[in-house]
């Protein structure tokens, strides 16, 4: 039994440091920051509209319903991707994959933690930062604060979500980060200009 | 840069987050195995090309992901009118007179 104990002990604590896809790397322009966001869990959930109500209370934060929307709730947010497809990003270190596992209803959630790096972009010219490579209309009255949609970044896919007036999170796939970071980079300097 | 209305995502999104699959309502056969050889070509590779109005299947794909119906005129690239997938073929189309 305590030989058992010692082997789990030492499984638990990796033997090489992880490091995350670009983790530290901030580019600082006049009116705009760019930085890497620290690791957080997130599932792709795909569910139909009848199973919506015991996901949601499973996952303590109501799914959107409405397009190009998202629903926040203690440091968990629900982004609406499709008519039965959403992403649940968690940056307050549960487990969104566990609770949803309580839910009795029909559903497949899947990690995708590791697959996606988020990025900031924040301050007076974040919008002209994202647009430089993304085509939607990042006015605030069609992209309103809370507002999130997967679109289309340079050559990239991503997922956007408004957080404040003036601030951005994209979420691009780990092989594309360094790709997206630098394209946002040279578009904060350019920005500036 | 075109602006596309997705049926789905209820607004128009420019036209980079889209993708063109072909001639929509285009049937398959309930007995594909019992379907002669000149049966099978036209529904695999016959399409009709029509210069003018044509009804397409489009996919959202940097958005929604969804598939959808699209009616669109092959001489001046102008969307006339998208609708979801599954829905039948419109009647009248909006702004046609004649």
């Amino acid at each position: 039994m305590a030989k058992a104990a010692v082997k789990t002990k030492a499984a638990a604590s990796p033997s090489v440091e992880r490091r995350p896809a670009l983790a530290g790397r901030v580019t600082s322009a006049p009116g705009v920051k760019v930085e890497i966001l620290p690791p957080a869990e997130r599932i792709s959930l795909r569910a139909p509209e009848a199973s919506l109500a015991a996901l949601s209370k499973a996952l303590g934060v109501t799914l959107p319903t409405k397009p190009k929307t998202s629903a926040a709730k203690s440091g968990r947010t629900a982004l609406w991707l499709g008519p039965d497809e959403w992403l649940i990003v968690d940056e307050a270190g549960n487990d969104p994959l566990a609770d949803c596992a309580k839910a009795p209803a029909l559903h497949s959630a899947v990690g995708i933690s590791h697959r996606n790096v988020a990025i900031s972009v924040a301050g007076p010219a974040a919008a002209v930062t994202v647009n430089s490579g993304c085509p939607q209309d990042l006015s605030l009255e069609a992209f309103p604060v809370g507002a999130a949609s997967r679109t289309i970044l340079g050559k990239s896919e991503i997922v956007l979500l408004r957080t404040a007036a003036d601030a951005f999170r994209v979420e691009c796939w780990r092989s594309f980060s360094d790709y997206v970071f630098t394209l946002l980079s040279e578009a904060a300097s350019d920005a500036a200009n | 840069m075109l602006l596309i209305r997705c049926p789905y995502c209820e607004e128009e999104r420019p036209e980079l987050e889209f993708r063109n699959a072909g001639e929509a309502h285009v049937v398959r056969s309930t007995n594909i195995a019992g379907e002669s050889d000149d049966d099978f070509e036209k529904f695999f590779f016959i399409r009709s090309n029509p210069k003018g109005v044509i009804y397409e299947r489009w996919r959202h794909i940097h958005g929604c992901a969804r598939f959808f119906n699209a009616v669109r005129d092959t001489v001046t690239d102008k969307f006339v009118m998208t609708y979801k997938a599954g829905e039948p073929k419109p009647a009248k189309l909006p702004g046609a007179s004649k």
